[in-house]
């Protein structure tokens, strides 16, 4: 009876939005019966489908999980996007600097790295550079927070432009192959790349990019669960989190709780750098998140703040990514900017319900 | 260094914190009452849209600017049904008046001209005009418009009553004031102003409506309001300061003042001055920053 009470008024948000957004089409003159059973369905063909449907929700487990436990301690972070930039950069500079990436400049190749670390050590330390990168953007606002008083919202906001604009720089001034066109940097040493899962899984097309990071994105959520439910310190940053002048009364410290959440927070959103870096593009490039921080939060909310409702939100709004190329193609009006559409109306629905969802 | 502060860099700076202006002022009156507004950037992408698309439909760019106004204001006004009605979380209502409006532009203009993000291009007759080409008639309401709300907010009982009530609902309503009524109303009037921000940054800055052309002005309007302390005043000169490091971030590219010790002065430096600014205001290092006590708060009669 709980879960269902938990389920319940998500759902009601996701079919309100439904129902909107086939007005909207039905406006657009189109037939909106058809461009949803395409939106839903081209996640579920075959393994391809299925393989695509998880890439696609692989950050947006992170990024969800991130603004959930930033939420159980009452804070928003909406900062999950400059979080994960300024952790892919991160992670990309530890694979060139000791992935021994050579690059060819003009006729000249130059060594840009300092050594070749095996696989062993250097992709550990490629996500553990992540996830640092990630927890110290995600703690500064935390920090800040819990000395000033300063709302982590704004901090977050601003935050995401400073972290975009820094690694943009380094990119653009250090990083980047001379005369490439696109910002991105050159790509990390092959030492530090993970698998794609299609090496494991028979019947995985290789072009399917989904790989190792999506094991860790199960594992986070796991980690998280048991962080929140089964720890001394989850308990108190969720009391802090109901009520902080009662958990300061019995003990606990609202301001290390706050900063604590951010830099866990942080971390996770950090860890999309991991599959996109390590895992997809094998750079860094400036513009690889598809907004996925702020998509973050539509997931928690929908989610329900729980990792297990975070996994399961992050599959359906993966369904939706995977679902709108299919739309743009097969249908004549509707563009793939349906699913951003149908993202706005469920978080606006969801933030409306939630007054009655706490009764 | 003489070179930097020339007349161009001046009137490049005024037309680039013309948007700003409008934005921000709008910011203030839905804050002042007690709503934060991180929808601007979504309302601005409303006007900016609807101006675009009435504007080349119609063949009048004021016709055009009125609808921009008007989906501004209507946009601002369901914003206020989440925030007020439902008692939604306002940051997270207005993220998704932001995310909308990313999306239902690119949808509508997708279906109608066939491209997915971007409106027709506007002639120049029909763009706003501008004056001896280069002060736009857009940045002279700008500018005329801070004096108004100045003498709105505290001149006038309709502006007292929104600070009473971004200070003290209970308060107020004790003193006869419909809180929830003002507060629609301030909200519904912060877009119309965003509306006309994005009407000029369509209509009067460039030609035609772009996907999310707005790139994150809502925000630097948000934070020339927090940096304003939430004064219409203080919000002119921290946007015309905004409008400085834009241009400056503009001009900077190539320019031969731009070096120190024969290395060019990365943009990036430059972009980031107006959030940077924010962070530290907002720490309390700048003097304090305190915004509107009941800021954020849904208001309810019960309670």
């Amino acid at each position: 009876m709980k879960i269902l009470k938990e389920i319940f008024w998500p759902l009601v948000a996701v079919v309100a939005a439904f129902i909107v957004g086939g007005i909207v089409i039905l406006m657009l003159g189109d037939n909106p019966i058809e461009a949803y059973r395409l939106l839903l369905s081209s996640s579920f063909g075959s393994l391809r489908d299925v393989g695509w449907m998880l890439h696609y929700a692989t950050p947006l487990i992170f990024t969800g999980l991130a603004v959930a436990v930033a939420l159980r301690c009452g804070l928003l972070n909406i900062g999950a996007e400059g979080q994960l930039y300024v952790a892919a950069f991160a992670a990309a500079w530890v694979g060139i600097k000791f992935g021994g990436t050579i690059v060819t400049v003009g006729t000249d190749k130059q060594d840009w790295s300092w050594g070749t670390l095996p696989a062993i050590l250097l992709v550990p330390m490629c996500i553990a550079a992540a996830i640092i990168a990630g927890a110290v953007w995600g703690g500064i606002p935390g920090v800040l927070k819990a000395k000033f008083g300063s709302h982590e919202v704004i901090n977050t906001i601003m935050l995401n432009f400073i972290g975009i604009a820094l690694v943009s720089y380094f990119t653009q001034y250090y990083y980047k192959i001379p005369g490439d066109p696109i910002l991105q940097t050159a790509p990390i040493g092959e030492n530090a790349t993970i698998p794609q899962l299609s090496s494991f899984i028979p019947g995985l097309p290789a072009d399917v990019p989904l790989n190792v990071a999506f094991l860790l994105a199960i594992l986070a959520c796991i980690a998280v669960y048991i962080f929140l439910w089964k720890t001394k310190w989850g308990y108190e940053l969720r009391a802090v989190g109901q009520n902080p002048s009662a958990a300061e009364y019995g003990g606990i410290s609202p301001k290390k709780q706050i900063i604590l959440a951010m830099t866990i927070s942080g971390a996770l959103a950090g860890m999309v750098g991991i599959g996109e870096v390590l895992g997809t593009r094998h750079n860094f490039y400036n513009g690889f998140s598809a907004e996925w921080g702020f998509l973050g939060i539509a997931v928690a909310l929908l989610g329900r703040n729980h990792p297990l409702g975070v996994f399961v939100a992050a599959l359906f709004f993966g369904v939706l990514l995977r679902g709108e190329i299919f739309v743009d193609a097969f249908t004549s009006k509707v563009s793939k900017d349906l699913g951003w559409v149908l993202q706005a109306i469920i978080i606006l629905f969801v933030a409306c319900l939630q007054k009655y969802s706490r009764k | 260094m003489g070179e930097i502060f020339t007349l161009a860099l001046l009137f490049s700076s005024l037309r680039l914190a013309t948007p700003l202006i409008f934005a921000a002022l709008g910011g203030l009156f839905s804050e002042r009452s007690g709503v934060i507004n991180i929808a601007l950037e979504g309302l601005m992408l409303a006007g900016a849209f609807t101006a675009a698309v009435v504007t080349y439909q119609v063949g009048d760019p004021y016709i055009g600017v009125a609808a921009g106004v008007a989906a501004g204001a209507f946009l601002a006004f369901i914003y206020a049904v989440a925030c007020i009605k439902f008692e939604a979380d306002q940051v997270v209502a207005g993220m998704a008046i932001n995310f909308l409006m990313i999306g239902l532009p690119a949808l509508i203009s997708g279906a109608i001209y066939d491209s997915s993000g971007s409106t027709p291009q506007i002639d120049k007759i029909l763009q706003l005009p501008d004056f001896y080409n280069r002060i736009s008639i857009a940045t002279i309401v700008a500018l005329a418009l801070v004096p108004i709300c100045w003498w709105i907010m505290y001149k006038t009982p309709f502006g007292l009553r929104i600070r009473a009530t971004g200070e003290h609902p209970e308060a107020a309503e004790t003193a006869g004031v419909n809180v929830i009524r003002l507060r629609y109303i301030a909200v519904t009037i912060s877009g119309v102003l965003a509306g006309l921000g994005g009407a000029y940054l369509s209509i009067g800055q460039s030609s035609l409506f772009t996907r999310n052309m707005t790139a994150g002005r809502g925000f630097i309007a948000l934070a020339a309001l927090i940096l304003a302390k939430w004064r219409p005043v203080p919000v002119l000169g921290a946007c015309l300061f905004f409008g400085l490091t834009e241009a400056l971030s503009i001009q900077i590219q190539g320019a031969s003042w731009a070096k120190i010790g024969g290395e060019e002065i990365p943009v990036q430096f430059i972009q980031i001055i107006p959030y940077l600014l924010t962070i530290i205001v907002l720490a309390g290092f700048i003097g304090l920053s305190r915004a509107p006590k009941a800021l954020g708060i849904p208001y309810s009669k019960e309670d």
